[in-house]
C-alpha cells in the first residue's frame, strides 16, 4: 500500500466533506504521511490473533422492553437548522 | 410466459417487530402520530447518546428463525452501515452484517391450487428503521422533481427485521404466495403485525429470466416500490414480460434498480447498480457481542404455536379440507382456532368445516359477530354434530338449530328434546307422508312413471314438508322410489 | 483573593466543609464564579461559564445539606468538559458545527456528580471532538497553561486542566481516549485518571473513538480523584458498553506506603531518549517508588511501540462514523446548499476543523472498500497484541510506572506536523487500547529548553483491569511522600493583573 495511492476526492466524497484544491493537496500529503507510519503494522505477525473489537469482554448487554418518556417537540425542533411545521426540512433529496 | 424463458426471483423484505419500544431507546414503537413526538437522544441521533437492544426485539428474531427452520448461530454482533440520508439520524444504520442473528430456514408456501412448495432463506438479521421523508413542491408527493424534503423520526429505530429468500421463486404467483405465508407466519407467532399498508411489510423483488431449464443466473434488476401483495404480483409479471421482451428483441438486461409504477403498470430504472455503496461495515463499538444461549433457543422451540404450513398440511392431508377452506381456516386465526376445538371435540372434521365455514360464517357475516365470540361454543356444535351422525336430527334441521344456538338456546341436544325436532326414522310413519304425497300428486306420479325421473326431487321435498323437515331423508328417498316402481 | 480562601481547597476539603455547613455551597460557588471572572480572560478554561445555572445548583445543594443529605462531594465546583451534555446548556465539543447547540439531557457521569452534590462552574475548552494533545485544536477558543501562559495546557481535556490547576474548580470532568486525561494533567501539575473502560458510563458523552472514551477526573490530589470517580463509576443501563459489576471504591484505599507491591518499568520506554533532565527525573521518581516499599521489576511491552500506529487507525475509523450525524439536518450548523448532497458537504466543510477533517479522512478510508482489512483489521488485531503485552507484564508486576508525555507543556505552534503531535501520545495510548485504569500524577518540575519557569512533569501508574483501588491507592502514597504538586503555585497574578 503506497500512500499516493489514496484517493483522497473519493474518500472526501465517501465522508461528505467538500475540500478545496489546497486541502486535498495538503490533506493528501498529510496522510500519506501518516500511512507511512502506520504500514509498521505489516511488521506484526497477527495471522492468528483474533480482533479485538471490545477490550472488556461482554455479551447479551439489552434493556426490557419498557417504554420511557420521549422527548418534548419543542425542544427536539428549537434545535432544527430549518423546520417547517413538526417536520425537520432539508433541501431536495437527489436520488443517486 | 413465454415458454422458452424462466424467471429467477428472490425476495427482500424488511418487516418491523411488534415490541412495546423502538429497538435501541424507550421511545414507544406505534405507527402513526404527530411528526417528531416518539424520540428521544437515541433515536434522534444526537451527540453523545447510545443505543441499547430491546431483548424483546432479539427474542422476536430468534422466535421467527426457528419457525422457519433456521440455524440461530451461538454469536452475533451489531455492525454500522455507513452511509448519509436524511431520514437516518445517525447517518448510519445499525445492522448485521457477517453475523446475523438466523441464517438459512425456509419459507413453505402454497399455491391457490393446494400445491405446496418451498423457497430457502439465505438469512434474517435485525436492524433499525429510519425516518420518513415527505417529498414536497413535486406536485406528486414524488423525490423527483421535488424541492425539499420534510422529515419524522418517528420510524426512526424501529426494530426491522431484514428477510433475504435465495433465488427460488419462479413466478409472480410463487412470489406472492411466498410472502403471504411468511406474513401468516410472522402474524401468527406474534412477532409483527406485517401490514403493507402501514410499512410494517416492505419488500422488493430480485428479478431475472433464463432460458427455460437453465442453471444459469440472468442478469438481475431489483424491484422497488410495491406497496400490495396485488402490486408485488403486477410487478413481477410486468418485469418478467419486460426482461424476456429486452432479450427477444437482442437486447441485453442491465443491472438497475426499478420502481414498479402502480398507475402505469410498469417498472421503470431508478437508478444504476454500477454507482456501488461503499458502506464501510464494521462492528458497532457501541454494542458487545450478542450469544444466545441453547436453553433460550430451547425455551422459544418449546413455545412455538401450530404453524401455518403445518396447519395447511393438517388441513388438507388429514381433514381432507380444500386448499381455499384451509386457507381460510389459517387466515382467521379465532375462527381457525374454533375450528380446532370443534375437530376436537367431535372426531369429524368434514362436518366441523361444512358447520364452521358454512353455517355459522353466513350467521357471523349477518350478525357482524366472530364466531368464536357467539354464544354458540365449539362443544355444542360437536354435539351437534353427533346428533346428526346418530342420524337423530338431519342437515335441514341442523342449520336450523345452528341458528337457534346462535340465538342463545343452549345446546342442540336440549332444543331438539324440548321441541320435538328429532328426526324421524321410523319407516311406517314415514311410509305415511310418502303415501299420502304420492296421493296427492297423481300427475306429478305419472310424468315420473312416464321417464321423467326428475321430479322424484319434487316429491322428496313434499314428503320432508309434510313431515315439519323431520324425516329422515335417506329414508324418505328410499321409500319414495320404492313406491314409484 | 478574597473570602475564605476555598477556592485553593481540595475537593474533599470543601465537601466537609460545606457538610459541616461552616460554609455553605453558595459562598463555595460566589468565591469560585469571582475568581474565574477574573482570570478567566488569561487563561480561557471556559468556552461557557455557568453563573446562573451554578448559583442555582449551589441553592439546591444547600437545601440538600439542610435536609440532613450527606453528599460527598457537597458544593464542589467542576470543570465539565465541553464533550459531556448538561441538559440546557451550551455544548460544543469545541466545534463550530456545534457551538450553538444546546443538550436537552445530561450525561450519566455528570448527573452523578451532580447527584454527590457537585456544581458545574462551566463547559470547558476542548480540542475539537476530543482530537488534540494542546487543546489548540479548539475551534472557539484559546486556553493557556496556568503555570506559563505562553504554553499549551495539553490536552484534549485541556480546558478541564486549566481550570483545576487555574483554581476555577477543583474537579475537572476529562476524557481519555489516547491520553487526553493524562497529559494534561502532567502538563498542569494534576491528577489525571483515567478508569478501566466501561467503568465509567459514555451516555452523554459525545463519542470520538467508542471504544476508547472513557471519562475521569482531573484533580489536584489523589484523593479527589478518588472521591470523583466513586461518585461518577458504575454500571449504566444506558451504556451497553459499561460493566455491569459493583463499583468498587476507591477513596477508602489510600495507602500510605507501597510494601509488597512490585512496580514494572517498561523496558522499552527508555527515558534517557528524553533528554538528561527528564531521564535524572523518572529515575528519581521511581527510586521514590522503591524507597516507599515498591519492589522495581522490568517488564517488556514490545507491541508498544506500535500502539501509535494502531491507535490513529482504530480512533479515527470509529470517528469518520460517529462524526457522520452532524449533517445539518437535526440540529447544529447548516450551510445551505442546492440540494442535500451539497448541504452535506459544505456544511461538514465549513464545520469541521482541519484536524477532525484529517481523522474523518483517515478512518473513512481505513473503513473503505478494499483497505478494511489491510487497515482496520490489522489495528484490532493489533490492539490484541497490545492487550496481551499488559497480561504478561501483570504477570509479573502489579503496577507499570512510566513517563506520562515525553516532554513538559510546550508552547503554542510548537507542534506544527500532525504526526509530532500524535507521538505525544506514545505513552499513554498502549493503556488505552487495553482499556486499562491509568493515571499522571506530578512527578517534579523541569525548565524546559528556552522556557523561563519550571513546568510540571507527571509520573504515570498503570494497573490492570479494574484494578482502580490498588491504582489510586499507591499514587496517593506516592503523592504523599513526594508532594511536588505543592511546589509551585500557577503564575496568574503574573501573566493576569
Amino acid at each position: 500500500m503506497t500512500a499516493d495511492s489514496i484517493d483522497i476526492g473519493y474518500v472526501a466524497k465517501l465522508a461528505r466533506l467538500a475540500l478545496t484544491d489546497e486541502e486535498i493537496e495538503i490533506f493528501g500529503r498529510q496522510l500519506g504521511d501518516l500511512l507511512g507510519h502506520v504500514n509498521a503494522l505489516a511488521e506484526l505477525d497477527t495471522a492468528s490473533v483474533p480482533a479485538t473489537a471490545q477490550v472488556v469482554e461482554s455479551r447479551n448487554v439489552v434493556r426490557d422492553d419498557e417504554p420511557r418518556p420521549c422527548l418534548d417537540r419543542e425542544i427536539v425542533l428549537s434545535q432544527a437548522p430549518q423546520r417547517q411545521g413538526g417536520f425537520f426540512r432539508v433541501p431536495r433529496i437527489i436520488s443517486e | 410466459m413465454s415458454g422458452a424463458y424462466e424467471a429467477v426471483i428472490g425476495i427482500e423484505c424488511h418487516v418491523e417487530l411488534r415490541t412495546r419500544t423502538k429497538m435501541f431507546c424507550g421511545c414507544v414503537n406505534e405507527f402513526g402520530g404527530e411528526p417528531n413526538t416518539k424520540v428521544c437522544p437515541v433515536c434522534l441521533g444526537m451527540p453523545g447518546a447510545l443505543p441499547v437492544p430491546n431483548s424483546k426485539a432479539l427474542e422476536h428474531m430468534v422466535t421467527a428463525g426457528l419457525a422457519f427452520g433456521a440455524e440461530v448461530p451461538a454469536f452475533s454482533k451489531f455492525d454500522r452501515k455507513n452511509y448519509f440520508y436524511p431520514d437516518m439520524p445517525k447517518d448510519y444504520q445499525i445492522s448485521q452484517y457477517d453475523m446475523p442473528l438466523v441464517v438459512g430456514g425456509s419459507v413453505k408456501y402454497w399455491l391457490e391450487d393446494g400445491t405446496v412448495r418451498e423457497c430457502r432463506l439465505t438469512r434474517i438479521h435485525l436492524e433499525e428503521d429510519t425516518g420518513k421523508s415527505t417529498h414536497a413542491g413535486s406536485g406528486d408527493g414524488r423525490i423527483a422533481g421535488s424541492a425539499y424534503s420534510l422529515v419524522d423520526f418517528n420510524r426512526a429505530g424501529v426494530p426491522l427485521m431484514e428477510c433475504v429468500s435465495e433465488p427460488e421463486l419462479r413466478s409472480a404467483a410463487d412470489a406472492v404466495a411466498f410472502l403471504e405465508s411468511l406474513r401468516r407466519t410472522l402474524l401468527a407467532l406474534g412477532v409483527s403485525d406485517v401490514k403493507m399498508e402501514e410499512g410494517s411489510l416492505r419488500c422488493d423483488a430480485n428479478v431475472s429470466i433464463r432460458p427455460a431449464g437453465s442453471s444459469d443466473l440472468g442478469t438481475k434488476t431489483e424491484i422497488k416500490n410495491m406497496n400490495s401483495f396485488r402490486s408485488v404480483e403486477r410487478a413481477i409479471e410486468s418485469e418478467i414480460a419486460r426482461q424476456i421482451e429486452v432479450v427477444t428483441t437482442g437486447g441485453r438486461v442491465l443491472q438497475e434498480t426499478r420502481g414498479w409504477d402502480e398507475v402505469k403498470g410498469v417498472t421503470h430504472s431508478m437508478r444504476s447498480k454500477e454507482e456501488a455503496h461503499d458502506y464501510r461495515y464494521f462492528p458497532d463499538p457501541d454494542l458487545v457481542p450478542l450469544e444466545v444461549s441453547r436453553d433460550d433457543v430451547d425455551r422459544l422451540r418449546a413455545s412455538l404455536p401450530a404453524l401455518p404450513w403445518e396447519r395447511f398440511n393438517r388441513y388438507t392431508h388429514e381433514y381432507a379440507l380444500g386448499p381455499k377452506q384451509a386457507t381460510q381456516l389459517i387466515d382467521n386465526p379465532s375462527l381457525g382456532a374454533y375450528f380446532d376445538r370443534v375437530v376436537a371435540a367431535s372426531g369429524n372434521p368434514q362436518q366441523s368445516s361444512n358447520f364452521v365455514l358454512g353455517e355459522l360464517s353466513r350467521l357471523a357475516n349477518e350478525t357482524n359477530t366472530a364466531v368464536a365470540d357467539s354464544s354458540v361454543s365449539p362443544e355444542h356444535v360437536a354435539e351437534l354434530i353427533a346428533l346428526v351422525e346418530g342420524r337423530r336430527v338431519n342437515s335441514k334441521i341442523a342449520k336450523e338449530l345452528l341458528t337457534r344456538m346462535w340465538q342463545g338456546a343452549g345446546s342442540p341436544g336440549e332444543i331438539v328434546e324440548r321441541e320435538g325436532l328429532a328426526q324421524t326414522s321410523d319407516p311406517a310413519a314415514i311410509e305415511r307422508f310418502v303415501d299420502d304425497v304420492l296421493a296427492a300428486n297423481p300427475a306429478v306420479v305419472a310424468e315420473y312413471r312416464a321417464g321423467k325421473t326428475n321430479v322424484m326431487g319434487f316429491l322428496v321435498g313434499q314428503v320432508m314438508k309434510a313431515s315439519h323437515g323431520k324425516a329422515d331423508p335417506a329414508l324418505v328417498n328410499e321409500l319414495v322410489r320404492k313406491k314409484l316402481c | 483573593m478574597s473570602g475564605s480562601g476555598s477556592i485553593e481547597w481540595s475537593a474533599k476539603q470543601i465537601a466537609a466543609a460545606v457538610r459541616a455547613r461552616e460554609l455553605s455551597a453558595a459562598e463555595v460557588i460566589e468565591e469560585t464564579l469571582a475568581h474565574v471572572d477574573a482570570v478567566e480572560g488569561v487563561v480561557g478554561s471556559y468556552l461557557t461559564v455557568l453563573h446562573d445555572h451554578a448559583r442555582a445548583q449551589a441553592e439546591k445543594v444547600d437545601g440538600r445539606i439542610r435536609t440532613g443529605e450527606a453528599l460527598p462531594l457537597a458544593g464542589v465546583p467542576i470543570a465539565v468538559k465541553d464533550n459531556m451534555c448538561l441538559d440546557g446548556t451550551r455544548t460544543t465539543c469545541g466545534s463550530k458545527i456545534l457551538e450553538r447547540w444546546v443538550a436537552p439531557y445530561t450525561a450519566t457521569a455528570v448527573a452523578r456528580m451532580l447527584d454527590a452534590g457537585a456544581i458545574p462552574v462551566g463547559k470547558a475548552n476542548c480540542d475539537e471532538f476530543a482530537m488534540g494533545s494542546s487543546c489548540e485544536n479548539s475551534a472557539l477558543g484559546v486556553t493557556r497553561n496556568p503555570y506559563d501562559t505562553s504554553r499549551v495546557p495539553g490536552g484534549s481535556s485541556g480546558g478541564s486542566a486549566a481550570a483545576v490547576a487555574a483554581y476555577e474548580a477543583a474537579i475537572g470532568l476529562g476524557s481519555d481516549t489516547g491520553g487526553s486525561i493524562r497529559e494534561p494533567g502532567a502538563f498542569c501539575n494534576l491528577v489525571g485518571f483515567k478508569p478501566t473502560y466501561g467503568r465509567v458510563s459514555r451516555y452523554g458523552l459525545i463519542a470520538f473513538a467508542s471504544s476508547l472514551d472513557q471519562i475521569g477526573p482531573l484533580t489536584r490530589t489523589v484523593e479527589d480523584a478518588a472521591l470523583a470517580y466513586d461518585a461518577m463509576g458504575g454500571y449504566d443501563p444506558m451504556d451497553a458498553t459499561s460493566i455491569d459489576r459493583p463499583l468498587e471504591t476507591t477513596a477508602d484505599a489510600l495507602r500510605d506506603d507501597l510494601k509488597g507491591l512490585r512496580v514494572g518499568i517498561v523496558r522499552e520506554f527508555d527515558t534517557q531518549a528524553l533528554g538528561t533532565d527528564l531521564d535524572a527525573l523518572y529515575r528519581a521518581a521511581y527510586a521514590d517508588l522503591e524507597r516507599l516499599g515498591a519492589e522495581l521489576v522490568e517488564v517488556s511491552l514490545p507491541t508498544a511501540d506500535y500502539g501509535v500506529a494502531t491507535y490513529y487507525l482504530i480512533a479515527p475509523a470509529e470517528c469518520s462514523s460517529n462524526l457522520a450525524r452532524f449533517d445539518g439536518v437535526r440540529y447544529g450548523l447548516r450551510v445551505e446548499g442546492d440540494d442535500v448532497r451539497a448541504m452535506y458537504d459544505k456544511t461538514r466543510a465549513a464545520g469541521f476543523g482541519p484536524e477532525v477533517k484529517r481523522r474523518i479522512l483517515i478512518g473513512t478510508y481505513a473503513l473503505s472498500s478494499g483497505y478494511y482489512d489491510a487497515y482496520y483489521v490489522r489495528a484490532q488485531k493489533a490492539r490484541t497484541l497490545v492487550a496481551r503485552d499488559f497480561d504478561r507484564a501483570f504477570a509479573q508486576c502489579d503496577l507499570i510506572a512510566s513517563p506520562a508525555a515525553s516532554c513538559p507543556a510546550f508552547v503554542f505552534g510548537a507542534k506544527s506536523d500532525p504526526y509530532s503531535m500524535y507521538l505525544m501520545d506514545y505513552y499513554t495510548i498502549p493503556m488505552a487500547l487495553a482499556g486499562l485504569p491509568a493515571l499522571s500524577v506530578p512527578c517534579g518540575w523541569v525548565t524546559p529548553q528556552w522556557g523561563s519557569v519550571p513546568m510540571p512533569i507527571g509520573l504515570q501508574l498503570a494497573a490492570p483491569l479494574f484494578a482502580e483501588r490498588l491504582l489510586l491507592g499507591s499514587a496517593h502514597a506516592y503523592e504523599r511522600a513526594t508532594r511536588h504538586a505543592a511546589a509551585r503555585k500557577p503564575a496568574l497574578e503574573r501573566a493576569g493583573s
